[in-house]
């Protein structure tokens, strides 16, 4: 009598095992793959005809075409950026403040992908008046980056305050702030097809974390869409 | 007789306790002044920022400039400076409102801490340091 339920105890457990195995592992492969970056900002939807029926696309917010100068007075566009992943943010190499901490940050960034062709660094200043190209080249010979890989651009103030806030980040002057501009630290992150794909604090070494996992997943999302 | 001795207790242990609470902030000074004035740019760690702002952290600078630091942190400094053998060139805003003792403490934790085993300050020390502060710091 012991005898069979003892067995069928022992069955169970083996086959309970045996199917939680069976999910732990096909989880931990399917999620990665899986794993998707939202695209932030308004969307809108558009209506248009096709062969008398209504289609409807979403559009979603695209960051426009800009035209800065970079540390070797290279011209930096949307072209410099096509096809590529980058992570832009904005700052002034006499700021006091929290850009040393976004620097830093963002370094790390540069150390993890310096070697990979498809990832870009764009630092805008909010500074033009004082940080020109040859500040700008001082400051990225003593960092010891290569241009190509992040670009420290400049231009006309205007134009790079409204990339700001096509980036949705916070930059203005502010004579009533330490250094004369306030702006956020965040770091955003960009896609090829040039769509705002993730937001991070880059004075926090947790969330440059997540933005270094978050760049994977970027770009082989990318790997994806070429095959 | 039994009431002086119960006034004396509660004034011995008044006197303990605001001279503990004292030190207990005396000693942690150091620490919130360089939260409060040095770390966004010298980070939380000392490390400083690769090739523009130079590290605390295990500075042979803070040995070899002992004498001229309280000045450096009260006026702040310009001009080209060496530390662990590189280059650094960027203008450090000084702290004019920060009193003697302050720095003093200051001083101390930076010499004390971030892997750094300096020679600590003595009060008068930086004051007479203080007294003959260049009236713009310069570095040679």
């Amino acid at each position: 009598m012991n005898q069979p339920t003892n067995y069928s105890l022992k069955q169970t457990i083996v086959a309970v095992a045996f199917i939680l195995t069976a999910a732990l592992t096909y989880s931990c492969q399917s999620n990665p793959a899986t794993e998707t970056l939202p695209i932030l900002g308004e969307r809108e939807a558009v209506e248009r005809q096709v062969n008398g029926k209504t289609i409807v696309d979403t559009v979603y917010h695209q960051i426009p075409d800009f035209s800065f100068v970079d540390q070797d007075s290279q011209l930096v566009t949307q072209e410099t950026v096509a096809g590529k992943v980058y992570v832009t943010d904005f700052f002034f190499t006499t700021c006091p403040s929290i850009c040393p901490k976004m620097k830093s940050q963002m370094l790390r960034v540069y150390e993890a992908y310096k070697d990979n062709p498809n990832v870009v660094l764009l630092s805008h200043t909010i500074d033009p008046k004082h940080d020109t190209v040859a500040v700008l080249k001082e400051y990225a010979e003593r960092l010891n980056v290569e241009t190509d890989k992040w670009h420290f651009v400049t231009g006309d103030r205007d134009s790079i305050y409204d990339m700001a806030m096509q980036y949705f980040v916070g930059a203005q002057e502010d004579k009533g702030v330490e250094g004369g501009f306030s702006h956020s630290g965040h770091f955003m992150l960009i896609d090829q097809n040039r769509h705002i794909r993730g937001k991070y604090e880059g004075t926090e070494q947790a969330d440059v974390d997540r933005l270094i996992e978050d760049m994977k997943v970027l770009l082989k999302e990318q790997q994806h869409e070429k095959k | 007789m039994r009431k002086s001795r119960f006034t004396t207790i509660v004034f011995g242990a008044t006197a303990l306790l605001t001279l503990t609470q004292c030190f207990t902030n005396k000693q942690n000074q150091g620490q919130k002044l360089y939260a409060q004035h040095c770390q966004s740019c010298h980070m939380e760690d000392g490390s400083g920022l690769r090739g523009l702002i130079p590290p605390i952290a295990n500075a042979d600078y803070l040995q070899t400039h002992r004498n001229e630091l309280a000045c450096l942190i009260r006026n702040g400094a310009d001009g080209p400076m060496v530390v662990n053998g590189i280059e650094y060139n960027k203008a450090m805003p000084g702290v004019p409102t920060l009193r003697e003792d302050e720095i003093t403490n200051l001083l101390n934790y930076i010499q004390t801490n971030f892997g750094n085993k300096n020679k600590r300050y003595t009060f008068p020390e930086v004051e007479v340091m203080l007294e003959d502060c260049p009236v713009e710091h310069k570095r040679d």
